[in-house]
């Protein structure tokens, strides 16, 4: 969901981060709050404009959508018996938008945009909160998602060459260890790259 | 070129020293340190920039006491680790050489032209938009380069830069680092890396043994490290033991 910037020259990339993030927020809470089906289907219109608008390839946007239709597949279904198919519309719809303009966001936005834009956020709480540790703390845990997908893909592997298949605990225990032993390198890498004032 | 100066430096882990009463004046451009495994390399090439301390004895960069001065020192002092992957912190190959600048306040302007010539020096500019955790390990080490050296280091200690890498990119990480202007000081056991090094160190339970041209050092250590097989198998392997990645 994260860190999956494509580069563009769209309207919707070269607007600045600040104002992508306001209108996010202030679109998906319109959402989140309306029940009707055809003001829905108006926004449906709407959010398509803009990932038109944006021109991100359908593959990528696709792609952040698949692990929510999974999700909407099974509570779909349960919603239709139990409170009828419009509740299971409205919210289905409203899930889905909202990941959709998420995903332009994400797809139109680098981080470093993203981090300089929550800095400006931060800035009048300078005082009780250092900007510049909050950048960081999130560049690290957008760092984190695909170091540690490799960590487990790696102690799978291992296992799997080893022939220990299906014991949790044959996984858990050294990925947490390696995960551990990365951060110690991650801080000392970041230390030597002067972050640690 | 700076001067790098250890002074009667020890270090001790657990209550074994692992670096040995060491006395140091490095000014040369490129210094290699070579040594077995265990033998203190790493402990003395960290206490550069002061991610080690020792326990005895100082360093010093240019002047500077890295125990009390640390930030200036790290400030002159890049390090490039063995593992490429734990140094990428941004998602993007740009976004991770600009992140170093971050915290310098530059320009905009000044700050993109300086990732500009980092990542045209490495050979990245290409792959400036690329996520940075998928490049090979070659391009990830020379994105660690880059995004060292766009602070401006007078200073580079590499431990171990090429170790991870396979004979192809060894030998453009390689080539890259001899064309540096920047002062090195790399630890490898890859010797043909230093052949042509101003002084190489030989490292031996935490103790300098040799310090010299490649050109006497690099036999001393191969002939050190042949006669050892028999003598010390045992104490050889129990080092090697705990200083295992
Ligand atoms: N942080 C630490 N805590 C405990 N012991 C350590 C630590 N760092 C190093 N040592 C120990 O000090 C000894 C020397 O380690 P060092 O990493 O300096 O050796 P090296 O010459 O770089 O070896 P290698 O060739 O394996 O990288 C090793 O036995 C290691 O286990
Ligand atoms: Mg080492």
């Amino acid at each position: 969901m994260i860190g999956v910037f494509h580069p563009g020259d769209s309207l919707v990339h070269r607007a600045p981060a600040l104002l992508k993030l306001g209108l996010l927020a202030a679109l998906v809470t319109a959402i989140a709050l309306q029940h009707s089906v055809l003001v829905l289907g108006g926004a449906c219109v709407l959010v398509a404009g803009i990932a038109a608008l944006a021109r991100v390839p359908f593959r990528l946007l696709w792609r952040q959508l698949v692990p929510l239709l999974w999700l909407l597949a099974i509570a779909v279904p349960v919603q239709l018996l139990l409170a009828g198919w419009e509740l299971a519309v409205t919210v289905a719809l409203r899930l889905l938008l909202a990941v959709v303009l998420a995903g332009v966001y994400s797809l139109t936005t680098p981080v470093t945009e993203t981090l300089d834009a929550a800095q400006t956020l931060l800035r009048p709480f300078r005082r009780w909160i250092d900007a510049d540790r909050v950048g960081l703390a999130l560049a690290l845990a957008i760092r984190a998602i695909p170091l540690l997908g490799e960590i487990v893909a790696e102690v799978l592997d291992a296992r799997r060459a080893r022939g220990a298949e299906g014991s949790i605990r044959a996984v858990a225990v050294p990925v947490i260890v390696r995960a551990l032993r990365t951060a110690d390198h991650l801080g000392e890498a970041l230390v030597a790259r002067g972050l640690d004032d | 070129m700076s001067a790098i100066v250890f002074e009667r430096v020890s270090r001790s882990f657990d209550g074994r020293r692992v670096v040995d009463d060491v006395s140091l004046e490095l000014v040369e451009h490129r210094i290699g340190i070579v040594g077995a495994n265990g033998s203190g390399k790493s402990t003395l090439a960290r206490m550069i920039n002061g991610l080690v301390e020792p326990d005895a004895g100082r360093v010093l960069v240019d002047g500077l006491d890295v125990a009390k001065q640390g930030r200036e020192v790290r400030r002159r002092v890049g390090f490039v680790f063995t593992n490429a992957d734990t140094q990428i912190v941004m998602p993007t190959v740009r976004e991770d050489v600009a992140f170093t600048l971050r915290r310098h306040r530059l320009a905009p302007a000044e700050a993109n032209e300086r990732v500009d010539a980092a990542l045209a020096r490495f050979g990245l500019t290409e792959l400036a938009e690329r996520p940075a955790h998928r490049l090979s390990g070659g391009q990830k080490q020379l994105l660690a380069l880059a995004s060292v050296l766009v602070g401006h280091p007078a200073i580079l200690v590499a431990d171990e830069p090429t170790t991870l890498l396979d004979a192809r990119n060894a030998r453009r990480v390689a080539r890259h680092l001899a064309g540096l202007d920047e002062q090195l000081v790399v630890v490898s056991h890859q010797l043909e890396l230093l052949d042509d090094f101003d002084r190489v160190i030989v490292m031996e339970r935490g103790r300098v043994v040799c310090d010299d041209v490649p050109a006497v050092a690099l036999p001393r250590y191969r002939d050190i490290d042949a006669g050892d097989d028999d003598a010390d198998d045992d104490a050889q392997d129990a080092a090697e033991e705990r200083s295992r990645p």
